[in-house]
């Protein structure tokens, strides 16, 4: 025990440490919009990066293979709250911190200005995002989901005037359509405590295989209904109507931020059919896919026909972009529902390049979009500025969101399906995943076309107007700005390519974490084993000392 | 008594889904509250009903879920209603502003046609 302590950080306190990290950027960020406004940016970064240098350095901890828990409560496992640090929680903490240092960069270049309050809703929805990849309690997931949503409901809701009345139209559907989720997600948590007694996710794992047969029905019900919250997150096919219109009128960090939304999805679903409802788990499956197993490879399949679709019938460029996003949840989910150890690795090696992408590439139809006074309608027209810097980030970005050679989104599909080899969907798998990333491709080459080659006022065709939600790309912009929006994009780009350099590592990290995955036993005896630490103050025995001070006055007395 | 509560529940939580799905954003406020409501008494229940035992154990009686209440399921139901009662603001406040806005009351911002 003493070993452990010694080598993890902040004498085993760091595990916590993004979560209150973010809170405390948060609360103060709050203050200092009002009174000094100026050091606002600049904190809300410097906090960020710090986030980032933290997940590495957890990341790095958690690299060494051990499960670590943090009792937040100092009570013993299943009675109190606890967090766990596996290589899946430290890899999302990585990804989170990335991609929120990128979308944060770019709003320092004007966006951040366009409503109130920016900077704290950025930090508290970056604690939400932390403490639903920390948190080793079912319930504590509901409310680290609701902070991250209660977060995204106001961040969905910033920019200025223009565009509102877009913005407050898909809010009313994404606050109602989550809110709803929120009302299943407790029925699935309050039916498993009843069943268990338990909400504990490693207790969970433990007491679910002991109910008796009378109640497995119940136990299917509860863990269905939970993925099918976690599907809406996640967005999957019959669930994901709401994400096309929110991430088209959000304001680019904020969706760019919302990339790793339905990751957290995904994760949850990975997590929960990992640990809890493993096949067998519930008596009625025993021996079948597991709860997830059977449906869940079809309607990912399904999703991507539909995402492929859509990317072609765009007429928009954050049309197209929301529909990537859609796919790579229907990839990600798909390889997730495969379950097998090589799959998972596969899924998370992909979810590491999509979502930095996916957030590069709502920074750079911004950016498009300004350059083409503020429409990124896919239509001919000429640039303000030239078009060679934009149409280079716009390549690198398609090349790793299709699934081109030589970019690691390519690495991710050809292990995905690589290792689909063994599974009873693998035709479809194979056909599909192509065809989509062909269609992906095609849809991406016409638009860049378009945007880029076929230049000039066509005659017949008006130009078109500023749409809401985009700026207009002015002189007035300062240099100032224009370096954070490239210093943005770049950065995130950059990650992306650095996954491709480092696939090895990365992928080996991937590996490892999908191993220890399946591998649930080390995560439930961290969990269940964790051992309180002892008061160095105890304050039960100095109230008790006190309660016989206060009889020995009170027999004085009489 | 366990009858009685489950048709309240379902009672309500139908009522909820039924107002839910008239897709005006009054409607879906009221819709979502009734819902609410009748997921705070499942998970309430959930813990067991007990009628006159309390949560906290007493002095000198024996600590089993014999003679007390769950006292789990109350405290999860408090955050629940913390949340829920929040989040009902959060969506009455832009449902609001959503219909000073777009001049109507369907939650796509204009009148189905």
């Amino acid at each position: 025990m003493s070993s452990t302590l010694s080598t993890s950080l902040f004498a085993g306190h760091g595990i916590v440490l993004p979560i209150v990290l973010p809170l405390a950027a948060g609360s103060l960020l709050l203050l200092l919009e009002k009174a000094h406004s100026r050091w606002v940016g600049a904190v809300s970064l410097a906090c960020t990066l710090a986030l980032l240098l933290l997940a590495v350095m957890l990341a790095l901890q958690a690299g060494r293979g051990d499960v670590q828990a943090y009792l937040l409560g100092n009570w013993q496992a299943p009675y109190g709250i606890a967090l766990a640090l596996d290589r899946l929680s430290a890899l999302m903490l990585v990804l989170t911190a990335a991609v929120g240092c990128g979308a944060l960069l770019y709003a320092l270049g004007g966006d951040a200005r366009r409503g109130a309050n920016f900077h704290a809703l950025f930090q508290f929805q970056l604690m939400g995002l932390n403490g639903a990849f920390l948190t080793a309690d079912l319930f504590n997931l509901f409310v680290f989901f609701e902070v991250l949503l209660a977060a995204s409901y106001g961040l969905l809701l910033h920019g200025d005037a223009d565009g509102r009345r877009q913005r407050l139209k898909a809010s009313v559907h994404y606050v109602v359509f989550n809110l709803s989720g929120s009302a299943l997600f407790l029925i699935a948590v309050s039916l498993l405590y009843g069943l268990t007694g338990t909400l504990n996710m490693a207790d969970l794992a433990v007491k679910l295989p002991q109910l008796g047969a009378e109640n497995s029905r119940l136990a299917h019900a509860a863990a269905l209904l939970l993925l099918v919250v976690f599907a809406v997150k996640a967005a999957l096919l019959p669930l994901y109507f709401w994400l096309p219109d929110t991430y088209g009128s959000a304001t680019a960090p904020v969706a760019a931020l919302f990339a790793v939304l339905t990751k957290v999805g995904v994760y949850a679903i990975l997590r929960v059919t990992t640990l809890i409802f493993v096949p067998g788990a519930i008596a009625t499956d025993a021996g079948s896919a597991g709860v997830a197993g059977t449906f869940l490879p079809v309607l990912a399949l399904a999703t991507l026909v539909l995402a492929a679709i859509g990317t072609l019938a765009a007429t928009r460029l954050r049309g197209l972009v929301a529909y990537l996003v859609v796919g790579s949840a229907g990839t990600l989910l798909l390889a997730v529902g495969l379950g097998t150890e090589g799959t998972l690795a596969a899924a998370l090696f992909y979810m590491v390049n999509s979502t930095l992408v996916a957030a590069a590439w709502f920074l750079i139809v911004d950016r498009i979009a300004a350059q083409r006074g503020g429409s990124d309608l896919l239509q001919p027209r000429t640039l303000s500025a030239g078009w060679a810097p934009l149409g280079i980030a716009f390549c690198i970005a398609a090349v790793a969101v299709a699934g081109v050679p030589p970019l690691a989104g390519f690495f991710g599909k050809a292990l995905l399906l690589k290792a689909a080899g063994g599974t009873p969907l693998v035709v479809w798998v194979v056909a599909l995943v192509l065809g989509s990333s062909l269609a992906i491709l095609v849809a991406l080459a016409r638009a860049g076309s378009t945007l880029f080659w076929a230049g000039g006022e066509p005659a017949g065709l008006a130009a078109p107007k500023a749409l809401p939600g985009f700026t207009v790309h002015s002189a007035a912009d300062s240099a100032a700005h224009t370096a954070a929006h490239t210093a943005a994009i770049v950065a995130l780009l950059a990650a992306v390519l650095g996954c491709a350099v480092a696939a090895g590592p990365v992928s080996a990290y991937t590996s490892a974490a999908a191993a220890q995955l399946l591998e649930r036993k080390s995560y439930i005896a961290a969990v269940l084993g964790a051992a309180p630490v002892p008061a160095a103050y105890d304050v039960r025995r100095e109230l008790r000392e006190r309660e016989r001070e206060r009889e020995r006055e009170r027999e004085s007395v009489k | 008594m366990l009858l009685l509560l489950a048709l309240f529940i379902g009672t309500l939580a139908g009522c909820g889904v039924w107002l839910l799905l008239r897709a005006r954003t009054f409607d879906a406020v009221l819709g979502l509250t009734l819902l609410t409501y009748a997921v705070n008494l499942f998970i309430f229940t959930m813990g067991r009903v007990k009628v006159g035992a309390a949560p906290l154990v007493d002095k000198g009686g024996l600590a089993t879920l014999a003679s007390h209440a769950d006292p789990l399921p109350q405290a999860l139901v408090l955050t629940a209603i913390v949340i829920s009662f929040a989040m009902t603001a959060v969506l009455l406040a832009i449902a609001l502003r959503a219909s000073a806005e777009t001049g109507s009351d369907h939650v796509d911002g204009e009148e189905p046609r």
